[in-house]
Order: C-alpha cells, then sequence, then structure tokens
C-alpha cells in the first residue's frame, strides 16, 4: 500500500470537496473576506491592535523552565533528568529535544496524576526514584519540578530527604534538585535553576587544593559542535579544562550500533572537583545569572560571562581567558581569526547594509546583533519574548556602539506575532529565528536564516560551531548565502547570466 | 537570624498578637520582619498603621509578572522600623493563594528583602496548613520554629492538633521543630489548665497565656498595637512578656499530635464536655 504524504494528499479532489462542503455548517466567511482581513493584517492600524495586545501570546518564543533543566542535567556523567510532575510535560521535552537533535532523549517522571495533585506528590517520588534507581542505575538523579508539583507546594529537598531516610535511594547517591515551575520564566531559568542545584549537591564539602583549571558553563546552548568547537580551542591554548554540562556526547553520540542510555557528560569528579578551579568562564549571560552568582560566592573564584560569538566578542573572551590563565594566545588560534575576518571582508558586500529581523533566546540574539553589525549588517526588530529589562539595556547599548544600530529597536516579552506585523510594516531583508519563524517567511516571503531553538526542519544545523572565529566564518556563509541564493532566486528570469557573485 | 512561623486557625488572632509581639521585640532594639502569608493581607496594618499595604500578588497582578517588581514597592518599614511585606493573593474562591505564598516568599529572598542585619523573621501564616504553599515558610533553609496560636475553644484545639500533625510531617524529615503554643485567650472555662495540659499532650509548652483585653480591640481600631497606642497599658506587659520568653525559648519540640478521641476526652476530663453517656 503506497502511503500518500499530506501535502498531495489533501490536494485530491475528495478533500477539496470535503473542505467546501464543511464551510456549510461552520459560518465561514466568503473567501474574499477572509482574503480582506488576511490583507488588513498587515497594516499599521493592525499593528497597532497587536502591540496593545494583552491577554493571549502567539507564537511565543521560548520553551518552558524544566525543559532547560533536563537539558542541562543531561550533561552530566550517567545522570538521569528526573521530574516531579505529569507524563505528558516530560514527553514534551524529550521530544522536543529529539526532533532537534535528531537522537534519542533520556528523562523520567513521576506520573503525577489527581490523586497526587490532591494528597501531595511524595509517593509519587519514592516510587519514582526507587524504579528508576533500580532499572536505570544512574549515578545521579537530578529533579526538576512541573507546574503541577509547584502549585500544589511539592517540596523537593524534603522529599528527597525522606526518600534517603527511607532508604529507596543508597545514601551517597547524589540527588540535586531545582525547582522549576513551567509558568515561571522560560527554559534559560530552568537551565540556570538546575546548573546551580547540581553544582551546589556535587561540590559539597569539596573545597580542597586549587586544580588549575578553568570551568566553562556553555548555558542553554544546543549547538554540540560549540561544545566540541571550545573543548578544541582550549586545547590549543593548553587551557585545562571542565565544561559544565557538557551535553555534546548526549546529542551527538557517535553510531556506533550499540544504544547507550548515558553517552558520555561531565564526569562528575569534575564536576565536583569544579569549585577548586582557577576560576568559571560562563559562555551565556542570561541563562547562567543564577549560577554564575553564587559561584562568586559562595567558590571564592571569578565568575565572569564572556559570550563568544561574533569577532569583538571572541577576542574579549580569549583576552580575559589569556589573563585569568597567563598563557599567551597562540598563532594558530590568531590565524583563524584572520581567515574568520578575511571571509568576513570577502563576504561583506553583500550582506553590508542588508536589514534583518531577530527573534530568540537573549544571549544568541546579543551575539549575533554584535556579529551583524561587525558585517554591515542592519538589526531592525529584535524580539525577544524571554528577555527582561536587563536584557534590553544590553542589547541597546551594543546597537548605539555602531552607526547600523541606529535603526534597531529591540521588543522584549513580545511574540512571533508580533514580530509578522513588525515585519509587514517595516519591511526587512532577511529573517534570523528558530524553526517556528518559518511561518513567519511563509506570510512575508522574507527569507529566514536560521539560528536558534528549535530547529527541526532543517538538518544538522547544531552540529556546526557558531562560537569562536570558526563560528563567525560559519555564520558568514549561513547568512551570505542565504543572501546570494535569494539574489539568485529573484534573478532566475531576468537577462543575467552572472555565475559569479 | 532567627525565622518563626506562626499558625493557628483562622480569626483566632494570629495577626494582632504576631503584631504586637514583633513590636514589643522592636521596642526592645531587636530587627525584625513581618512576612504576611494570607490573601487577606491584614498581618503588618497595625506595625505600618494604615490600611493594608501593596502586597507582592497585587502588584505582581498589576505588573503582569512577578519579575518586573522592585523590592522597595512592596517592603516597607512600620514602628520601630519593623520590615513589613504581604504576599496577598487571589479574591476568595478563584485561584490558588498557596502558590501566591511561594512565589511571594521566593520573590523576598531573591532580591534580598531579609537583608543581613535582621534578627528575628515572622511569617503569619493564614489557618491551618492547608496545601503545600503554605507549609512554604517552614521548608529548609526557612523558619525553624513554630508557635501555634491557640484559645480555650475546642475548635481552636482541634485546628492546633491538626497543625501539629502538618508541623510533625516536615519535623521528622527537616528541622523545623515546634516552640510552644500561644494562648490568647477567649475567657472559656478552665482555660489556662486546658491549653497547658494540650501542650503537654503535644509534647510542647504553653509559651504564655495572654489575658483577653479590650484595650487590644480599642488599638486596633486606630491601626496600632498595644505597645505603640498604650506603652503603660498592663496588656503591653503581657505582649512584651510574650516576646521575652520566644526571644529567649530553648524549648524546641517534635510535637506528639493526639487523636479526636483524645482530644475529646481531654476536654470531657476538665468537665467543659460532657460524655455522652452522661449527655443521653
Amino acid at each position: 500500500m503506497k502511503i500518500k504524504d499530506h501535502n498531495e494528499l489533501f490536494q485530491e479532489q475528495e478533500y477539496i470537496d470535503q473542505f467546501e462542503r464543511k464551510k456549510e455548517f461552520e459560518n465561514c466567511p466568503t473567501a474574499e473576506e477572509v482574503q480582506r482581513i488576511a490583507e488588513w493584517t498587515r497594516t499599521a492600524e493592525y499593528r497597532e491592535l497587536n502591540f496593545k495586545r494583552q491577554n493571549i501570546k502567539i507564537n511565543p518564543a521560548k520553551a518552558c523552565q524544566p525543559l532547560g533543566a533536563v537539558f542541562c542535567a543531561s550533561g552530566f556523567e550517567g545522570t538521569l533528568p528526573f521530574v516531579q510532575g505529569a507524563q505528558g510535560c516530560v514527553a514534551y521535552f524529550r521530544s522536543h529535544l529529539s526532533r532537534h537533535f535528531k537522537e534519542p532523549m533520556t528523562a523520567v517522571s513521576t506520573s503525577m496524576t489527581e490523586d497526587a495533585a490532591v494528597f501531595g506528590g511524595l509517593n509519587n517520588m519514592l516510587e519514582g526514584l526507587e524504579n528508576a534507581y533500580t532499572l536505570y542505575h544512574p549515578k545521579m538523579l537530578a529533579v526538576c519540578t512541573t507546574c503541577m508539583a509547584e502549585v500544589i507546594g511539592d517540596d523537593l529537598n524534603a522529599y528527597i530527604r525522606t526518600a534517603r531516610e527511607k532508604g529507596v535511594i543508597p545514601q551517597e547517591l547524589p540527588v540535586p534538585f531545582a525547582h522549576t515551575p513551567s509558568f515561571v520564566g522560560s527554559n534559560i531559568t530552568g537551565y540556570d535553576n538546575m546548573m546551580k542545584g547540581i553544582l551546589t549537591a556535587v561540590t559539597a564539602g569539596r573545597k580542597g587544593e586549587p586544580n588549575g583549571k578553568i570551568n566553562i558553563i556553555p548555558g542553554f546552548d544546543t549547538y554540540t559542535g560549540n561544545y566540541r568547537e571550545m573543548k578544541r580551542l582550549l586545547d590549543i591554548m593548553e587551557v585545562k579544562h571542565t565544561i559544565l554540562a557538557d551535553v555534546s556526547d548526549i546529542y551527538d553520540s557517535p553510531n556506533s550500533g550499540e544504544y547507550k542510555l548515558y553517552p558520555g557528560g561531565t564526569p562528575l569528579a569534575d564536576a565536583a572537583d569544579s569549585i577548586n578551579a582557577l576560576a568559571t568562564i560562563a559562555l551565556q549571560k542570561y541563562s547562567t545569572s543564577k549560577t554564575m552568582d553564587y559561584i562568586g560566592k559562595e567558590w571564592s573564584q571569578s565568575a565572569v560571562a564572556l559570550p563568544p560569538i561574533g569577532i569583538k566578542n571572541t577576542d574579549r573572551f580569549f583576552e580575559e581567558l589569556s589573563k585569568i590563565t597567563g598563557k599567551p594566545v597562540p598563532q594558530e588560534i590568531e590565524n583563524e581569526r584572520g581567515r574568520a575576518v578575511d571571509a568576513m571582508i570577502d563576504s561583506h558586500p553583500y550582506v553590508h547594509g542588508k536589514r534583518f529581523a531577530l527573534v530568540g533566546d537573549p544571549d544568541l540574539l546579543l551575539g549575533l546583533i554584535s556579529f551583524l553589525l561587525e558585517m554591515g549588517g542592519i538589526p531592525v526588530h529584535v524580539v525577544c519574548t524571554n528577555g527582561d529589562k536587563k536584557f534590553l539595556e544590553d542589547a541597546e547599548a551594543i546597537l548605539s556602539e555602531s552607526p547600523f544600530g541606529r535603526e534597531g529597536k529591540v521588543y522584549t516579552g513580545k511574540d512571533m506575532w508580533h514580530l509578522r506585523s513588525l515585519m509587514f510594516t517595516e519591511p526587512v531583508d532577511f529573517l534570523i529565528g528558530n524553526s517556528y519563524a518559518k511561518f513567519l517567511w511563509r506570510d512575508t516571503g522574507i527569507p529566514l536564516i536560521r539560528l536558534g531553538f528549535p530547529l527541526f526542519d532543517r538538518h544538522h544545523l547544531h552540529r556546526y560551531p557558531i562560537i569562536g572565529y570558526q563560528g563567525a566564518l560559519n555564520l558568514v556563509g549561513l547568512i551570505v548565502n542565504t543572501v546570494l541564493d535569494e539574489m539568485d532566486r529573484k534573478t532566475m528570469n531576468t537577462t543575467s547570466f552572472d555565475v559569479i557573485r | 537570624m532567627r525565622q518563626i512561623a506562626i499558625y493557628g486557625k483562622g480569626g483566632i488572632g494570629k495577626s494582632t498578637t504576631t503584631q504586637n509581639l514583633v513590636a514589643a521585640l522592636a521596642e526592645a532594639g531587636r530587627k525584625c520582619m513581618i512576612i504576611g502569608c494570607d490573601p487577606k493581607a491584614d498581618s503588618t496594618r497595625l506595625i505600618l498603621n494604615r490600611k493594608a499595604q501593596n502586597t507582592v500578588m497585587d502588584m505582581a497582578r498589576e505588573k503582569g509578572t512577578v519579575e518586573d517588581l522592585e523590592l522597595e514597592e512592596v517592603l516597607l518599614h512600620g514602628f520601630k522600623g519593623i520590615k513589613c511585606a504581604e504576599s496577598g493573593g487571589p479574591e476568595p474562591g478563584v485561584g490558588c493563594a498557596g502558590r501566591g505564598v511561594i512565589t511571594a516568599i521566593n520573590f523576598l529572598e531573591e532580591n534580598g528583602a531579609y537583608g543581613e542585619d535582621t534578627e528575628f523573621v515572622f511569617y503569619d501564616v493564614l489557618g491551618d496548613v492547608v496545601c503545600g504553599g503554605f507549609a512554604m515558610p517552614i521548608r529548609e533553609g526557612k523558619a525553624k520554629e513554630i508557635y501555634i496560636v491557640t484559645s480555650g475553644e475546642m475548635m481552636a484545639m482541634y485546628a492546633a492538633n491538626n497543625i501539629s500533625r502538618g508541623v510533625l510531617k516536615y519535623a521528622q524529615s527537616g528541622g523545623v521543630r515546634l516552640g510552644g503554643l500561644i494562648c490568647n485567650s477567649r475567657k472559656t472555662d478552665k482555660e489556662f489548665e486546658l491549653i497547658s495540659e494540650l501542650a503537654a499532650k503535644l509534647g510542647t509548652q504553653m509559651i504564655h497565656f495572654v489575658p483577653r483585653d479590650n484595650e487590644v480591640q480599642r488599638a486596633e481600631l486606630r491601626r496600632k498595637t498595644v505597645i505603640d497606642y498604650a506603652p503603660n497599658h498592663p496588656q503591653a506587659d503581657e505582649y512584651r512578656e510574650l516576646a521575652r520568653k520566644i526571644a529567649d525559648n530553648k524549648n524546641f519540640v517534635i510535637p506528639t499530635p493526639i487523636t479526636m478521641d483524645e482530644l475529646e476526652r481531654l476536654l470531657m476530663d476538665y468537665g467543659i464536655m460532657e460524655s455522652e453517656e452522661a449527655a443521653v
């Protein structure tokens, strides 16, 4: 039997007739009326109404706290992310991450149902911990929560302690936890809370001799290529390091024909010893703020955020790293910088003066704004659903440093439907965003450059770094080739046979 | 910093007792803070001498999110510099008051509301321990001592016993302990003896017997504590005594709650309740 694809299936006469018949019962407006309203949603008048909208979000560009928390937890050796809450939530985290990485994702839930909502989730926690430990033999269980457990006020600390006292899990098994209500913050808050929870638990009582290493906290970074790139760069510079939550082998594991439940991650011994490092560097600021605050205060080591997207940011990363470690930046890395700059010069005539709309997580946006300005691109609309006041200030400060940033306006708490209005009323040349931004492309015809999370509809993008000089090179390629594709598409039916761009 | 949670049956006088005793502590030069954990938001009016203050949840409702709140908007200073905050919460019949308490306490903690020099933090908590949210003040790292306000009325004693049961759950896995019962007198029969006996059965003490005095109501009508309104009145000394006893208290226990039958027997033993045979 031939299984028809939905694209063709619904074009068949049978379905066309069925859709037509349905209209009779749906009190459907005429096609002309639908068209008229569709046109109206592109106007300035509609934009004004759209920006006054209060009680609904349409395609917000963010995910929820526990998604960030399980992502963080999965990056530690032998660690099973364990969610106190409803099963459906965990199915969502797993499928969301799997669709992005095209890899299996492991996490368990305590399957809370109505009785747990009434009586509290202690029993679910006890049974869940016992089952998960017995079946999956984790070296660490990292616990976070969903909305349900948070609304009824489940106390993770008390529950986990009870579990130890009752002997359902061994005394020595590390069970860090983080309260991660989905209705507060976003994926970046959840990442931060879980990271702080894990580091607090695994480093307790481990303060000792300095180990001379540098801790790197990548933040909510879904580019496995970035992790490998950072390790490569630190190795070239001969900086001993610990990547805290190294998800690279979890979400990009070699196909050996054998399934591994825990295919990698930061060794727990290294995580425990991270308290004795020389310094901690976060590669994102907004997804690590509580953790970095904790490290700065409790570990008595310097904790600094140095996000390395774009040339200037990467320069700053290496300057600071060199200062902290006392090691010079090797020629090899300087050569990489030279090659990236050369590539940017080659391509900049095509990017210079092009107008961009951007949507995504705050840290990614800050990096991309900075990079676009370096290329002479003009960030016009910057939409950050999960950005706060500090992000707004940071983003505006970066824009104000360049003449290309003058037009840029930053919108926090807004969603992709707001961005749609912006793109219709103040058109741009290109859009940067995740796979969901595809529908903005579909509506406006403005080409989408896929960057961020999730990236469901194009393959392998997450395997290539966007940080460091190599990452800058990849960004140049991604952006300029989209520009050139678009140029070719637009001149397809002209007299131009230009093969050189 | 000592963090103390006050529980008790609704309407028993938790807020009045808490504010008077905190006023007495502040008068003695101690740095105090009150966090009202009740959607009614009446835990700080006597300290601030004004109608209910802006609550954390009110402000969150106004701004759409708690993340946009500034600490100064919800943390006020009242009588003798006492810091005051109210969690607030939903209108009766909707939403989830317990979550409001969790949200508010998280906000205050994350924004450093407690400060470094605060010696006493009092949580004035609504009614019984009805849901996980109302146990927030006694989670790890928060209040370690609990006082239960009660009176000689049967239902107040019933509530006190019930609250002890909730405390027991948290005491077994955490560090929270019962510091005593505060008897807020309703002038019922043999009240002093009865509450002393109930305290003994719960394994704790009646830390103080606060006599009933209309001066409390007169002060309340002027939005003041007795300490503030009539510092020389004997009732003010009662609150000073309560404050001193709490400050000096060393008697912290894991409570031993009793059954409903035992509670009824206690009332019968004191001749307050007739046995079923006698009632026929």
